[in-house]
């Protein structure tokens, strides 16, 4: 699982969760790979992700890259910048460890790099 | 016409992607087979440039056939969801050790996606449950989901019988499709109730255009 994709994850489908977001990592295998750098696709994603998110996820699991607690302003003219953005949102990998909702504690296992989310019939 | 690799390159990549050991009749699960994946996607790509360099969702993404692809395809990033964990176990089995691979998989049911992801993605692909055994109307909420989803187009396989059906409910919702292809699912009797060996199946391609 990649930082990108948590930055979207939430428990909120859980029964009595308002919010379910941003679930906790507990990372117990972190992966590290080369994927292609496309500026242009960070830059247009960057504003759909919560950034606060984002920099505490990284620095939970040690992969901050000094990223700064605030957005740069002109961002997208950055490329030093954008790099280093998209070497956490894309080629960091949690292979195995766990998500876990902010609300009520509840564990999504992650395994082979799988969140699963699922839920029992009785916690929906 | 955009840029692509060649469709025979493609179909011989997506020939490796292994099929469904024990489908599950309750979860619809029929494979997208490599020259369907292929063609599917190679349309998408060449006619209207909408994998390449896209944030792309596949929605019931199964062993992992069309997200492979798009990947394959140089989409900017894949996400692949899927209820199923054992199909995911076969789509793993399937990337092996390919690091180069830009995509997730996520464990869970196309039904409760979070709405952070609403209008995320350029593009969802799916073949998606037919919605005809035990699972009537499937085929629609996923449809239904996938306009939520996407910000540019939404391609989706649907059987031929129900086309008016699928435009008809997407009309409801203000989306405009069309039927870019009519293609043949040759699908082998995966199931016991299948009585000839092999079936074909006519199936439209859909491109939906979101607004």
């Amino acid at each position: 699982m990649k930082l990108l994709t948590h930055n979207m994850l939430t428990s909120k489908c859980m029964k009595g969760v308002n919010i379910g977001y941003p679930l906790k990592i507990k990372a117990v295998d972190l992966k590290e790979s080369e994927v292609d750098f496309n500026p242009d696709f960070i830059s247009r994603i960057i504003p759909k992700l919560d950034w606060n998110v984002l920099v505490s996820a990284a620095s939970s699991i040690g992969k901050n890259e000094n990223l700064p607690e605030d957005l740069l302003p002109e961002y997208e003219k950055n490329t030093e910048f954008l790099k280093r953005v998209h070497h956490v949102l894309l080629e960091v990998d949690v292979v195995n460890g766990e998500l876990i909702c902010p609300e009520s504690g509840r564990k999504f296992p992650i395994n082979n790099g799988i969140p699963n989310m699922i839920l029992n019939e009785d916690e929906v | 016409m955009f840029p692509c690799m060649k469709l025979r390159v493609l179909e011989e990549l997506l020939q490796d992607v292994t099929d469904f050991t024990k489908p599950k009749i309750n979860l619809e699960q029929y494979v997208t087979p490599p020259h369907l994946a292929s063609h599917m996607l190679y349309t998408i790509q060449t006619q209207y440039g909408d994998i390449k360099d896209k944030s792309i969702a596949d929605l019931g993404s199964g062993c992992g056939a069309l997200t492979i692809g798009a990947a394959v395809l140089e989409a900017a990033f894949v996400i692949g969801f899927e209820i199923d964990p054992d199909a995911i176990d076969i789509y793993l089995d399937n990337i092996g050790d390919e690091d180069m691979l830009n995509a997730d998989v996520i464990c869970c049911d196309v039904r409760s996606i979070p709405s952070r992801f609403d209008k995320f993605f350029d593009t969802v692909i799916m073949n998606p449950p037919f919605g005809t055994k035990h699972n009537q109307g499937i085929d629609m909420q996923f449809l239904t989901r996938a306009f939520e989803l996407s910000r540019g187009a939404v391609y989706s396989l649907h059987k031929t019988s129900t086309r008016k059906h699928v435009l008809k409910t997407a009309k409801l919702q203000g989306v405009v499709g069309e039927v870019i292809a009519e293609l043949r699912y040759d699908l082998p009797a995966s199931y016991k109730f299948h009585k000839k060996s092999s079936v074909d199946i006519n199936v439209d391609l859909f491109r939906f255009e979101m607004n």
